[in-house]
């Protein structure tokens, strides 16, 4: 589902808020850059409002961040929601003890770890980050927490590139976007 | 260089101060022998704590005209989106080399063995903007002052760097270009030993 019907005018602003920088990381990519939208406190503010309004009373008690991005997304929406916020991380980051989850790239694999005892079996879970593209990392993000028990609720993200297919790899799970990139 | 501990600093007994500290675990020998790391997911994970924290910061930043909150990656940022959005400032990641996709400047820093590289986007910040730098923790001060450097490179005004945990200063020791620095906590210890 995307907020775009609903909620056009803000919808808008957020979108024109974000920058496309082209062949980065490398030639072809359009890169889909968030961080305009961070300098318009009134856009940033309507991306979070536009989650918690979609997820406050909603019984979520944990906001699963995808490392970097999702951290800038996550905490404030967590902390609108009386959720707590838990950080996925890249291998070798988190200090204390944790599960890993392996993830395929366009070459080669990666690996997102979470802390053993931050999520509860029976927990409420949204996971957050910018953006979906082909959906693996969303997917291994699912796994961890599902892993653990806790019921991955939505995942929701700020831009969907419809044409690389990611709702299709969540394996059901509903995904909420804001943005559609084409 | 004023370092202001937020005990010391009109919240002398605030018991905020305490369920943050008590929030947060130390992890020993992490990243490496030795270290007694200061885990700060613990506090995301205390939603009242991780509340506190944020208020503490924007009940002191509110009133003081800033329009630029910059967040030093990753941990920043997972304190300053939240500041920012408070307080109706833009914020402004700080990145490790090649992580911003647009045109960046770039400043060196030391490190115990090394060197490592500290970037933000060209014409994210103005020149006049008055400024504040959010980390997790300061040790040597050494990412905290690549980061005042590189905003003051375009001609913004650093009012303050606010971190969440701080050891006291060592022999006036700091690397911090002479800002203020606003610290929460001091590092949890383990049996009497200190970070």
């Amino acid at each position: 589902m995307s907020a775009y019907r609903d909620k056009d005018p803000l919808i808008h602003g957020i979108q024109s808020k974000i920058r496309v920088v082209p062949n980065f990381p490398k030639p072809g990519i359009m890169f889909q850059d968030i961080t305009t939208l961070l300098l318009d406190p009134k856009a940033f503010k309507d991306t979070i409002d536009l989650f918690v309004e979609r997820y406050k009373g909603k019984n979520i008690s944990v906001v699963a961040g995808i490392e970097a991005r999702g951290f800038i997304f996550g905490p404030p929406i967590a902390l609108e929601i009386g959720a707590k916020f838990v950080p996925l991380r890249k291998p070798k980051k988190l200090p204390g003890k944790v599960i890993s989850e392996e993830y395929i790239l366009e070459y080669g694999k990666d690996c997102l770890e979470m802390h053993v005892g931050a999520v509860e079996p029976g927990e409420r879970a949204l996971v957050v980050d910018d953006l979906i593209a082909t959906g693996g990392t969303l997917c291994a993000a699912m796994q961890l927490l599902e892993r653990v028990g806790a019921e991955v609720v939505e995942c929701a993200c700020v831009i969907e590139l419809p044409d690389l297919k990611g709702r299709e790899r969540l394996n059901g799970k509903p995904l909420y976007v804001l943005v559609e990139s084409r | 260089m004023v370092e202001m501990f937020a005990a010391e600093n009109g919240l002398k007994g605030d018991p905020r101060l305490q369920a943050i500290s008590n929030a947060i675990r130390v992890v020993p020998h992490f990243p490496k022998q030795g270290i007694m790391f200061q885990d700060i997911t613990t506090l995301l994970l205390d939603h009242k704590a991780f509340k506190h924290t944020v208020d503490i910061f924007v009940d002191r930043y509110k009133g003081m005209d800033i329009s630029v909150v910059a967040g030093v990656e990753a941990r920043g940022f997972m304190f300053g989106t939240a500041i920012a959005l408070a307080i109706g400032a833009k914020f402004v990641p700080l990145r490790k080399p090649k992580k911003l996709p647009g045109e960046v400047i770039a400043e060196a820093y030391e490190l115990e063995y090394g060197s490592d590289c500290l970037e933000m986007h060209v014409g994210a910040v103005e020149a006049g903007e008055r400024a504040i730098v959010i980390d997790d923790l300061v040790a040597t001060g050494g990412t905290l002052s690549a980061a005042i450097r590189l905003l003051e490179r375009v001609g913004a005004q650093v009012v303050e760097c606010g971190c969440v945990i701080g050891l006291r200063e060592v022999k006036g020791q700091r690397r911090l270009n002479g800002k203020p620095l606003y610290i929460l906590v001091e590092p949890r210890e383990i049996d009497g030993c200190y970070y």
